[in-house]
């Protein structure tokens, strides 16, 4: 009776963590919020103290300013199209690749993940430079398969789905479906790929994000406004920051609404994947 | 002969010889490379080749143009001679500095409390801590710079409401510091939070249940259990965090609003990357550019390896 009282009294949650996760909660939310009240007043209600702290009317007339400054609709679909590229490319190239270092045996296998997992730490973004020179050479600059290309495949990808194919699919399935005369690529996409598609389609997530919010490679490659993606274009409405903050801030907001939406629907799977995901031990 | 492709050989026999098999097994064996060389392909077009190209370009006096001498070591000597370097190279350091030790602290206490059995709304709070590396570091920079300005800024006010005399946060050194360390890691805890919680979870709550019943606090817990558990993923994290972290330069960017890059009238906030731009794409000097790539390279992976090193020798002493 005691050991029960004791573990319940132990057990129960102490009001400072709550304290402390509702303070993370109110900074992680805070700016968002604060993007919105400033995109829908104007510079002067923005900057009066004390603050404004309920949206104002203005949003639309903001939108319309940011659409005639720059072409804002168009660079929302440029994003789009290259997150969505990025996203299903590391979803499918990754998936390919820890297939057969999971499941497949073929000389050299051991020493080529290794190289994949030692990639990892390789900083390539120090040499951007010459990655300009190469784009160049292909006639990519200015063009938004500079950005795809390179972002389809990553070893954290690899390294990942390998993992999760590991884990979740049999030998035995395997070998099974080469019995019943299935092709390797059969295997792979009749049998293995469907039930590895939560993993891989959490990977797709993941890329999708990191492209849509990229900034320094697109900075670099990107030179007309209607190539901009997103990101690129707040760099472009920020220009005129002294002019009218409540523009920048209204693209801003226009650029991450639709990552918070994807994120309202699908942030649950997110979390799941990071949680159970290829960092466990 | 740990089991090839094709098990199947072992149940059925050979298939007779002749073209069409003989193609098949070929194909067979050549499956799994062609799998793989998608990455390797990129990886080295995009990757590899880039970064060792950056060694050879630095030898060059070389611009946009194509036009190249080769004149050895002379970007190095002169990089090594150019204070505006040090200063860049000053500034990461320290923004990185600022950023990774709260930052890994904070997620880390945060994955304790995540962490805990009873916890409730546990998913909302888990969800939540991942918003701000939903937001994009564009984004993230404007609504900061604003909260953070002198004049009109949110915090500012605040201060001045319990008689904190304004900060500088845009114009000063250590106040661009500490904003542009408050926004990566703000965009960052919450990831690194949840990779801590899930290598937590590893561990069996009859752990903590048993130091509980033994009379250990919440502290001792924390000190005794959760720290030592998580150091093979904080090492994970502190090597991510450097190669990231030494690389920053959209917040300081966009953080001057206009001013761009060299970040203010004294380069107070200017990054080694930022650095590199100026040089490369604002100056067009594609040597000189790569001078500084390959110091910032050599950076990061002398900073990495150090703490690696660093953290095998203190768990080897925590044993």
């Amino acid at each position: 009776m005691s050991t029960t009282s004791g573990r319940r009294r132990l057990g129960r949650v102490r009001w400072w963590n709550y304290l402390l996760l509702a303070g993370t909660a109110v900074a992680c939310l805070f700016p968002l919020y604060w993007m919105f009240i400033v995109a829908t007043t104007d510079t002067a209600t923005a900057t009066e103290m004390p603050p404004e702290v309920v949206p104002g009317g203005n949003f639309f007339h903001l939108a319309g300013l940011v659409l005639e400054t720059v072409p804002f609709v168009q660079s929302l679909l440029n994003s789009l199209a290259v997150a969505t590229a990025i996203g299903v490319g590391h979803a499918v190239l990754c998936a390919l690749a820890g297939f057969a270092f999971a499941k497949l045996h073929f000389p050299g296998r051991n020493a080529l993940f290794l190289v994949v997992v030692l990639t990892m730490t390789v900083p390539t973004q120090l040499s951007v430079i010459p990655q300009y020179m190469i784009m160049s050479e292909l006639g990519w600059v200015d063009t938004l398969q500079a950005l795809i290309v390179p972002g389809l495949a990553s070893a954290f990808g690899i390294f990942w789905m390998r993992q999760h194919i590991a884990v979740t699919i049999s030998d035995e399935l395997i070998q099974a479906a080469h019995l019943d005369g299935a092709s390797a690529w059969q295997v792979f996409w009749r049998i293995a790929f469907p039930i590895v598609r939560p993993a891989a389609f959490v990977l797709g997530l993941f890329g999708f994000v990191s492209a849509w919010n990229d900034f320094l490679w697109p900075f670099i490659v990107l030179k007309s406004p209607e190539r901009f993606t997103a990101q690129i274009a707040i760099k472009a409405l920020q220009n005129s920051y002294d002019v009218d903050l409540g523009l920048a801030m209204s693209g801003s907001f226009l650029a991450t609404v639709p990552l918070v939406a994807l994120f309202v629907i699908v942030g649950r799977r997110m979390v799941a994947g990071i949680l159970d995901g290829a960092f466990k031990g | 002969m740990t089991g090839t492709l094709t098990p199947a050989r072992i149940a059925a026999p050979p298939p007779p010889p002749s073209p069409a098999g003989a193609a098949r097994r070929l194909r067979d064996r050549l499956t799994p490379y062609g799998y793989i060389a998608p990455f390797f392909v990129l990886f080295a077009v995009f990757g590899l080749f880039p970064l060792l190209f950056t060694f050879y370009v630095a030898l060059f006096d070389w611009n946009p143009i194509g036009d190249r001498t080769f004149i050895g070591v002379d970007n190095f000597t002169r990089m090594f001679a150019d204070p505006r370097f040090w200063n860049a190279a000053g500034n990461t350091l320290s923004i990185w500095v600022l950023s990774t030790v709260p930052q890994l602290l904070l997620a880390l206490l945060l994955a304790h409390v995540l962490n805990h059995a009873r916890l409730r709304f546990a998913l909302f709070f888990r969800m939540v801590v991942l918003v701000p590396y939903i937001t994009s570091v564009a984004a993230t920079a404007i609504v900061f710079a604003q909260l953070f300005d002198r004049d009109y800024g949110l915090l500012n006010w605040l201060l001045g409401l319990v008689g904190i005399d304004p900060v500088d946060f845009t114009g000063s050194t250590w106040g661009s510091h500490v904003l542009i360390a408050t926004m990566v890691a703000w965009r960052w805890f919450g990831y690194n939070t949840l990779l801590y919680l899930a290598s937590l979870q590893a561990i069996s709550r009859e752990v903590y249940e048993a130091a509980s019943i033994d009379g250990a606090g919440e502290w001792q817990r924390f000190r005794h259990i959760t720290v030592p558990a998580l150091r093979p993923i904080i090492i994970f994290t502190v090597v991510t965090s450097t190669i990231g972290g030494l690389q920053i330069f959209t917040e300081p960017l966009l953080l001057s609003g206009g001013g761009g890059l060299t970040c203010g009238a004294v380069r107070q906030c200017q990054t080694l990357t930022l650095f590199l731009y100026e040089q490369g794409f604002g100056q067009f000097q594609f040597g000189y550019g790569s001078a500084i790539g390959v110091a910032l390279f050599v950076m990061v992976v002398v900073i990495a390896a150090v703490n690696y090193v660093l953290s095998r020798r203190l768990r080897g002493e925590g044993r």
